[in-house]
């Protein structure tokens, strides 16, 4: 199999234009009606369903010989799945890669927004597991349609209020819902609410695909996304309070990581080209040393 | 009162197969109007209530709520109406609560769903409702399993009548509760009818209810109305034969 | 010093060397072949092929070779190079009354035309190890001892239900020139006809049809099946060319058919009768068809008139939902991959949760000192 693959006997991509096409259909109806998920007729790919296979039909589709591909998983572009998704464009489509979020034309994530602000003509593609904001409170697909169809959003503030009756705080901490354009409720996959803000009035094209569920939902440029919350309990887009031990950002999500048995442990930049870059550039944390050291 | 019926049914009928649900119902309700219907076991009454309010789908007839033909509608537009002009109390309250949430929350979703934001406020509505309803204040963060069945109807009544429908369904709302806790609700309804200047469709195989509660009563047999007209004239002064059997073997006060 | 994590992709490619060193085993045992795999294990070839939804017995013996053995990994190798193989059209739907069967009962009537032949099965097998299996020499089998049935009757036998249809007392199929749906080119959307359920369902995973249908036995939306004919051979497969104007015979399939016979007692719309359940699968998979001819009928009550007691056999969106093996696999071992990003806002969430209500446990306590 593997020799057929490294021949070209798949087409650019892996997936046939046909195809493609059906899936940029869905993905230009994603943006004509932000927040809507249009369902797409997934295909089986390569590596299972749960694995990424929604995020790696949206990219094939839009993928051009041109192009330059990130691909990064808990943003860090060394964990293993990212290395298998970015391995297999290589093979299939024999595209220029990169870590370095400002030299991506196509990012592809799982479970976060990358920290150094994105522009105009970046597509960041995102990969969703359950694609319904909705799924969790109400189990029927069927009825979760006609909730998006009549804007029936009562029963997701009533989750919402039950948490701070019950804990005095909304008790989401990732995939946490928001109202795009106004309209339609929309899960943002499961990024850590911190990256939430980031959604909104984003340069790049945002698009979100969920292989198993068979849906793809897209954000375009400059779009008004708003976390759901109360005006007396206003959406936080919170973090550990501390700053990365290795770069010293305080802006940015954290790894806590288990260091020795006695449970010391440090926290580093989740986005490992952000903390690369600013270690690059002389900040240094708690932790750090400074690059000459590093170099030897 | 204005002079336009706020729900004007003309000959609905629904078939079960060779088998009549209910046949050529025809009446008028007016803004601020309580409609009894009563009827024993297999009368039609309940099927009729679900035509009226869009559970069950009409064989024949018309239906107009607001001057609106609501059998021609989308099902899209029914359903909006349902979550927002009209509300809809079950003879059981587990079918008209949300049992996994919290009072508070079951009380402040049809507020939440047209747009309250803020979490102080829907929770003081909730708690004045829950006061109005006589529930205490300190139940507002218990699940309705946790309550009596007494408690759960009124809870179910509160949790309608937050928005201020202006049509109200009502499917045997005492039934399967005890004489006194009956009376008590029944006492609460007629107040909160009174206040709120109500329109309500009331169903009940009880005569009592439709003396204390309804201004005009329906008696149903068969399937078909037998008699209608003002709740003391029927009930004081029955000209059917079946109404006279009726109003005759009452044993509740 | 820290250093980050490094070394994702030499991890990889590690792993699959000794994949693939673990696939082979011991080298001083002989490797298996394709064809002893086709030819010995036929019923897990089969099985691949039904819910790999392709049917080529040599790539399914190689998915299962490069499985391990590993049946729905097997299955995920065939859909997806399934999904890579140009359409070049649809066949006409088989003709099953004309296949040359070697295996045709029916538990409905204790004889009929065509008779009952029992065929290649276990069913009345006594279920002990046969250690002769593991010596290195078998006796060879004559084709004498084989008996004509292995070779397939020749005549077409017709379907026990069309004797039932004569006399009204079964439902009728109502024919139709429609396009069925295909839920491998289109989403699946709910509510779903028959059609579209018999195909998720032929491509379920066996072990929850079996679950659903055995649930169906048992009092969860019960049916009173019988097995009105269990039908197991070959079948012409033909396709229409357009350039010649006809229809040409492409190639033959062996494929089982099991059409249930329930009996209800008439409903608010329909006069009594038999109704079907249908099951259609590839190659010889007895137990997929019969279950899958259960929980069609199961979820056909609607149509029917019948009462949904919430048995989970009639619940079609639970059902098609959850029946596709290689979604369910790939979402329930998707929890391996790194979480720790949520993870780590749980952690905080709950650190942050957890000091307030102790907070709010000291406050109390000072208070009432």
């Amino acid at each position: 199999m593997t020799d057929t693959l490294e021949a070209g006997a798949y087409n650019f991509a892996y997936l046939d234009e046909q195809t493609k096409r059906m899936i940029r259909r869905a993905i230009l109806k994603g943006i004509a009606v932000p927040g809507y998920q249009v369902p797409f007729a997934s295909r089986e790919m390569p590596m299972p369903y749960g694995w990424g296979t929604g995020g790696v039909q949206v990219t094939a589709a839009c993928l051009t010989p041109d192009d330059t591909l990130k691909v990064i998983d808990q943003g860090a572009d060394d964990t293993t799945n990212a290395v298998s998704i970015r391995k297999f464009f290589q093979r299939t489509a024999a595209v220029a890669v990169t870590e370095a979020t400002a030299e991506a034309s196509i990012i592809q994530t799982r479970h976060r927004i990358p920290e150094a602000p994105l522009s105009e003509g970046q597509i960041l593609v995102y990969q969703v597991p359950i694609p319904e904001p909705l799924r969790f409170l109400e189990p029927r697909e069927t009825e979760t349609r006609k909730m998006h169809e009549l804007e029936e959003y009562g029963l997701m503030h009533v989750k919402l209020y039950e948490d701070i009756a019950r804990h005095g705080h909304i008790a989401t901490a990732y995939a946490y819902p928001v109202k795009v354009e106004g309209r339609y409720v929309m899960d943002p996959s499961p990024i850590p609410r911190f990256d939430n803000p980031k959604l909104a009035a984003c340069p790049a094209i945002q698009l979100f695909g969920a292989g198993r569920e068979q849906r793809i939902y897209a954000l375009p440029p400059y779009t008004a996304v708003v976390s759901l919350d109360f005006d007396d309990h206003p959406f936080e887009a919170s973090k550990a309070p501390h700053d990365c031990d290795l770069c010293g950002a305080s802006d940015s999500y954290l790894d806590e990581v288990i260091t020795d048995d006695a449970g010391g442990r440090m926290f580093v930049c989740s986005d490992t080209d952000y903390c690369r870059s600013r270690c690059e550039a002389g900040h240094m944390g708690r932790l750090g040393v400074p690059q000459q050291e590093a170099a030897e | 009162m204005t002079d336009t019926p706020l729900l004007s049914v003309r000959d609905l009928t629904k078939r079960y197969g060779a088998r009549i649900g209910c046949a050529d119902v025809s009446f008028d309700l007016y803004p601020g109007e309580v409609l009894g219907i009563v009827g024993e076991s297999g009368s039609g009454k309940s099927t009729l209530l679900s035509c009226l309010a869009g559970h069950l789908r009409p064989d024949g007839g018309q239906l107009s709520y607001a001057g609106r033909n609501v059998l021609g509608m989308s099902e899209t537009d029914r359903r909006r109406l349902s979550r927002t002009e009209w509300a809809f109390v079950h003879q059981n309250p587990r079918d008209g609560l949300r049992m996994g949430v919290s009072a508070g929350g079951n009380v402040g979703e049809r507020l939440m769903a047209i747009g309250a934001r803020h979490y102080g406020d829907i929770r003081d509505t909730a708690i004045d409702w829950l006061g109005r309803v006589e529930i205490n204040a300190d139940r507002i963060d218990d699940r309705p399993r946790a309550f009596s069945g007494g408690m759960q109807q009124r809870l179910q009544i509160a949790r309608n009548l937050v928005t201020a429908p202006r049509l109200v369904f009502m499917d045997e709302p005492t039934g399967g509760l005890d004489v006194s806790v009956q009376a008590r609700l029944l006492d609460l309804l007629r107040g909160l009818v009174r206040d709120l200047g109500l329109s309500v469709v009331i169903v009940t195989h009880d005569l009592a209810v439709v003396r204390l509660l309804a201004d005009r009563l329906m008696v149903m047999k068969s399937g078909r109305v037998v008699e209608q007209g003002l709740t003391d004239q029927v009930l004081d002064d029955p000209q059917h034969a079946y109404t006279q059997l009726l109003v005759s073997s009452v044993l509740q006060v | 010093m820290y250093v980050a994590v490094k070394g994702g992709e030499r991890a990889i490619d590690a792993a699959h060397a000794w994949l693939a060193e673990e696939r082979r085993g011991d080298r001083t045992v002989a490797a298996l072949s394709i064809d002893q795999i086709r030819e010995q294990l036929a019923l897990a070839v089969n099985r691949v092929m039904v819910e790999g939804s392709l049917y080529d017995p040599d790539l399914a013996a190689l998915a299962i070779k490069q499985a391990r053995g590993d049946l729905i990994e097997a299955i995920f190798l065939i859909r997806a190079y399934r999904t890579t193989l140009p359409r070049f059209g649809a066949s006409n739907p088989v003709k099953t009354a004309e296949m040359a069967v070697v295996r045709r009962i029916s538990a409905t009537f204790k004889d009929l035309p065509g008779g009952q032949v029992l065929g290649p099965t276990f069913d009345y097998t006594h279920r002990l190890l046969d250690f002769a299996l593991m010596a290195e020499g078998e006796a060879p089998i004559g084709l004498a001892e084989r008996g004509a049935a292995a070779l397939g009757t020749l005549d077409p036998v017709p379907h026990v239900t069309e004797f039932l249809n004569r006399d009204g007392l079964i439902e009728t199929e109502a024919p139709s020139d429609g396009t069925p749906p295909d839920l491998t080119r289109e989403p699946m959307e709910l509510p779903a006809a028959r059609p579209l359920r018999l195909q998720a369902l032929t491509r379920g995973d066996e072990g929850f049809v079996l679950s659903l249908a055995y649930s169906t036995q048992r009092g969860y939306g019960r049916t009173h099946a019988f097995v009105g004919e269990l039908r197991i051979g070959s079948v012409a497969v033909e396709m229409e060319i357009p350039e010649l104007g006809f229809a040409v015979e492409i190639g033959e399939i062996e494929l089982t058919e099991c059409e249930s016979v329930n009996q209800f007692k008439g409903s608010k719309t329909e006069p009594p009768q038999f109704t079907r359940g249908y099951g259609l699968v590839f190659g010889q998979t007895e137990r997929k068809a019969i279950a899958m001819s259960l929980v069609d009928r199961a979820l056909r009550w609607k149509e029917l008139g019948e009462d949904f007691t919430g048995a989970p056999a009639q619940d079609e969106e639970f059902v098609l939902m959850h029946a596709d093996n290689v979604q369910a696999t790939g979402f329930l071992e998707h929890i391996k991959l790194p979480h720790y990003v949520d993870f780590q806002s749980e952690l905080e969430l709950i650190r942050r949760l957890r000091s307030e209500a102790m907070a709010a446990i000291t406050t109390t306590q000072e208070a009432a000192e």
